[in-house]
């Protein structure tokens, strides 16, 4: 990574006249040239103008201010950055999957059809589901689509005062936002002080006004809701549907299932759980499972397997002009198809053995880090933790050094910083999530740096509190930005 | 047992399970209650070596069959640079998370920070955001931003001229979010303005009118005027268009919009069977606090250089929950890097030949599927950019021709009803390509035509 920050955008290298592509005449007369100016554009678009070398050195060293899982161990808690493999992009690339319109006709993407099938089916097998969408486009896109099947189910038996969810109070941001898309409105349950649901105070809540309760097992603190049965009793006799939020499904593979839960819909995230990378942003992917009986709510297209004799065939079941019990269309197509290839590539790869490795591994890297710091760190609550766990700051609060400071100093040492002030249920939150594909060696030195950094913030808490030193680029003044918002280079 | 993935080796285990004080893996799950404990190995096949996962997907890629596409609507098949693959594969973009940590993630946000340059010169738009999931829904939040604008008001009119797959997913979020959706009649292949006037004369709740250009048929549409008659009646505009055509159409800002929202993939992406695409939203300075999704900004860092930072958070879901101005977290990050490698490459001239390139071919097309004598224009009278529709004539069905196409390897258009054809060019389509398109077309059309009439005479 840069310790030299490259400081340049894309714009301040062109140069008029230079051209970084080059298009071979077609032959056929120019008729852009004949088309009415009024529907055209007049102004030339300020596009920057570079060649190809030009280009390629900009990106490559402005790739090198960015810290990456393949640069290093990024413990960034509800996200679960694990390794990225590479198979995964060969396969993601190959010209079979990535050149084919999806109006093609069916008998001609038999192989993409039977993908999205094989996925489908496995993480059904996975999550204790009966079918799965991989429509969605990303985790909270998931979180929409789930609700929406909730809601049309509810509307099918004619169920139509059901407007609420209830969502705990650990909940990740997505999911009241998620429900207000829904067009729901967001009833809060409070966490006990060991983090988990309240079952007395959700008890009450529980009305023919309720069309789910949406959780997440394990907890944004990292804690199984081990009073899940009866929550999910609960639930279903006050004739309400439970929703597993899966940003946290890594720690029960192998494990448990949400479908064995009592969970009736659930969303995955590939780009957590199935290794497909991050990007920076996108894309992921958002499947969403659902129990027996729910399947004919999914979106559409849904891909089906017909029997031809001794042939499977697969096609698109979906009909426009035959509107079914189906919620509707939430996608172009059939979502972010190239990383569901990425997440089929990672099934076949660990297999079944080694998928049930994953979530103990990843369980048992989170606690060692707790238990090798929980002298140093405040610990809020004190249990066995699953895939991640909760600091909430250094246990001595005298050093006035705060989580953002303690995350901006790992920064100097080679680390991402864990997720900083979620959950919102303590002041000074350090959510750590470490996943299966770190060693003991670099959890070691983690643990190490960070007993560092508690006693630097005893000693020469200013060294914390300027932190980061040795990054592309100091902290950067945030409220500048939002008070006068620069979000262009022409407005620099 | 190993894994490649996994670093542990069995003394490992063994030791951080001591310090945790446990004895077994098992002992990490003991609060999970025995009932709700999986019992048995997955149902799925076993660990596969990288050559077996290779052979499983060669087995799926042999079925199939990448077309010679003159297919659009909304996918389209242009040229795809390789230095835009090489960048998007390096791993400290492709492995990073949103930049959260700007201190770590300047690469990101600069490369965000010049897409929305980018879009904002595409549109006219002076705020972009850092992307959608998709063109459809970027255009159902942007149906979702008007509603939230206009207070009170709940309805949004859609154009019936706008792609049906935009409409299904408009629908799909109107119906739960409690949005009224009107449709704004079609009168040949173009927007009923009289009738979009009629109904913003007689309805007080319209919060929002979303118009397409070109639309799904292709054609150019004229809306002079529009935007006074929208604004008129306190609403707002929304404009859809393929990012790629923006290069040389005029822009959604020039016709006043407010909000443009669409479909990038058509910036050199593959098409990939339909995803990841990358959905785009601009709007205007005062719509700016309305936008949802994440916003780099320009500030300085604590030694007065310039530094870029995700801004304007107090609208996103992890700060506001509930009323946040969308739901949307991660969005299609990478995929805005891809459009702005690709636009870096192709600058103003280069996207201004993808599109003359594109129309030259489509408008070659068309004319001499014309001259077959068995296809006619379905809109003779509009002007279109690199799509249209034609209408099959001749003998035989427009069926038979799709799949004769087809087993030459030809992906000859969308088939958009019994006898109409949606057909598209891009740059990628050569001459050759055209050529042997208008062959089979001949051909096929003098197959079906018998060469006596009954009559007696030669038909030629």
């Amino acid at each position: 990574m840069n310790r030299k920050y490259y400081g340049k955008v894309i714009f301040e290298l062109s140069k008029a006249g230079r051209t970084g592509y080059y298009l071979s005449p077609n032959g056929c007369n120019n008729a852009l040239a004949t088309l009415p100016t009024g529907l055209l554009r007049k102004d030339i678009p300020r596009l920057p103008e570079a060649d190809e070398p030009t280009v390629v050195r900009h990106y490559t060293n402005m790739s090198a201010n960015n810290f990456g899982v393949d640069s290093g161990f990024y413990p960034l808690g509800s996200c679960t950055m694990k390794y990225n493999p590479k198979i995964n992009e060969e396969m993601a690339s190959l010209p079979e999957f990535t050149g084919l319109h999806p109006h093609q006709p069916a008998d001609t993407v038999q192989g993409a059809l039977k993908a999205y099938h094989d996925l489908q089916r496995m993480l059904s097998e996975i999550g204790g589901m009966a079918e799965f969408t991989l429509n969605p486009y990303a985790g909270a896109h998931g979180e929409l689509t789930g609700l929406m099947v909730i809601r049309a189910y509810h509307m099918s038996r004619g169920d139509n005062a059901r407007t609420k969810v209830i969502i705990p109070d650990s909940a990740h941001g997505t999911n009241p936002a998620s429900a207000a898309v829904a067009g729901l409105k967001v009833v809060e349950v409070k966490s006990l002080p060991d983090g988990t649901v309240d079952v007395e105070a959700l008890r009450p809540l529980l009305d023919e006004t309720v069309a789910a309760v949406m959780m997440t097992n394990p907890n944004t603190v990292g804690i199984f809701e081990h009073s899940i049965p009866e929550i999910a009793g609960m639930v279903h006799d006050a004739g309400a549907l439970m929703y597993y939020d899966g940003a946290n499904l890594n720690p029960m593979l192998g494990m448990a299932r949400p479908g064995d839960m009592g969970f009736d819909v659930m969303h995955i995230n590939l780009h957590k759980t199935f290794s497909t990378p991050h990007g920076g942003g996108g894309p992921g992917a958002g499947p969403v499972g659902v129990r027996a009986g729910l399947e004919k709510f999914l979106p559409g297209p849904r891909v089906v397997k017909h029997n031809l004799g001794d042939e499977d065939y697969f096609a698109l079941d979906y009909d426009v002009e035959n509107p079914s019990d189906s919620l509707g269309r939430i996608s172009s197509w059939l979502g972010n198809f190239a990383v569901e290839l990425r997440a089929l590539a990672y099934i076949l790869s660990l297999g079944k053995d080694g998928l049930a490795m994953a979530g103990p591994l990843a369980t048992l890297n989170a606690n060692y880090i707790k238990e090798s710091l929980r002298d140093l760190y405040k610990l809020p609550i004190d249990r066995v933790c699953k895939h991640e766990f909760v600091f909430d700051g250094l246990a001595d609060k005298s050093t006035g050094v705060t989580t953002l400071d303690i995350a901006k100093r790992l920064l100097d040492h080679g680390y991402h910083a864990p997720t900083i002030y979620f959950p919102l249920l303590f002041h000074e939150s350090l959510m750590i999530e470490p996943t299966e594909t770190e060693s003991r060696e670099t959890l070691d030195e983690f643990i190490a740096v960070m007993r560092e950094i508690a006693r630097e913030a005893a000693e020469t808490p200013e060294t914390v509190k300027t932190a980061p030193h040795d990054c592309p680029v100091g902290r950067p003044d945030d409220t500048a930005a939002a008070l006068n918002p620069v979000v262009s280079f022409y407005e620099l | 047992m190993g894994h490649r993935y996994f670093p542990h080796t069995p003394d490992d285990i063994k030791e951080m399970l001591g310090k945790c004080g446990m004895e077994s893996l098992d002992d990490l799950y003991a609060d999970i209650p025995d009932s709700l404990r999986l019992k048995r190995d997955y149902d799925l096949p076993p660990q596969m070596s990288e050559n077996e996962v290779r052979d499983y997907f060669m087995d799926l890629a042999m079925t199939n069959r990448p077309l010679t596409c003159f297919a659009g609507a909304g996918f389209y098949d242009h040229y795809a640079p390789a230095v835009v693959r090489s960048i998007l594969s390096r791993s400290e973009f492709l492995t990073a998370y949103t930049p959260y940590q700007p201190e770590v993630s300047q690469g990101t946000l600069q490369y965000i920070f010049e897409y929305q340059t980018m879009m904002s010169e595409l549109t006219g738009l002076p705020v972009s955001n850092a992307s959608m999931y998709d063109g459809t829904t970027a255009v159902a939040e942007a149906m979702l931003m008007c509603v939230a604008a206009g207070r009170k008001k709940d309805r949004v009119l859609v154009s019936a001229t706008l792609n049906p797959v935009y409409r299904e997913v408009i629908d799909t979020y109107a119906r739960y979010h409690g949005v009224k959706v009107g449709t704004i009649p079609e009168s040949d292949g173009i927007t009923d303005l009289s009738a979009l006037r009629e109904m913003l004369e007689n309805s007080g709740d319209i919060a929002g009118v979303i118009l397409p250009t070109p639309n799904y048929y292709g054609i150019l549409e004229d809306y002079d005027g529009v935007a006074e008659m929208v604004h008129s009646s306190k609403a707002l505009l929304v404009m859809t268009a393929p990012a790629s055509t923006l290069g040389v159409i005029r822009t959604p800002a020039e016709w006043g919009a407010d909000i443009a929202a669409g479909e990038a993939q058509s910036l050199g992406m593959p098409l990939n069977f339909g995803g990841p695409g990358l959905g785009y939203m601009c709007c205007t300075k005062a719509l700016m606090r309305k936008l949802p999704g994440r916003i780099v900004g320009a500030t300085t860092d604590a030694n007065g250089q310039r530094t870029f930072v995700l801004t304007l958070q107090a609208r996103e879901q992890h700060i506001r929950r509930d009323k946040a101005t969308s739901n949307i977290c991660s969005n299609q990050g990478l995929m805005a890097l891809y459009a702005s490698v690709y636009l870096s490459l192709m600058g103003p001239q280069g996207l201004r030949e993808v599109n003359e390139l594109s129309c030259s071919g489509a408008h070659y097309l068309a004319s001499k599927l014309v001259e077959t004598g068995s296809f006619e224009l379905k809109y003779p009278s509009r002007q279109f950019l690199n799509e249209f529709v034609v209408r099959y004539t001749g003998d035989g069905s427009l069926e038979d021709f799709v799949e004769i196409s087809v087993a030459g390897g030809c992906l000859p258009g969308i088939k958009i009803a019994d006898d109409e054809l949606l057909v598209c060019v891009t740059e990628t389509r050569t001459k050759e390509e055209i050529d042997r398109y208008i062959w089979r077309a001949e051909t096929f059309s003098n197959a079906h035509t018998p060469l006596f009439t009954p009559e007696g005479e030669t038909n030629n």
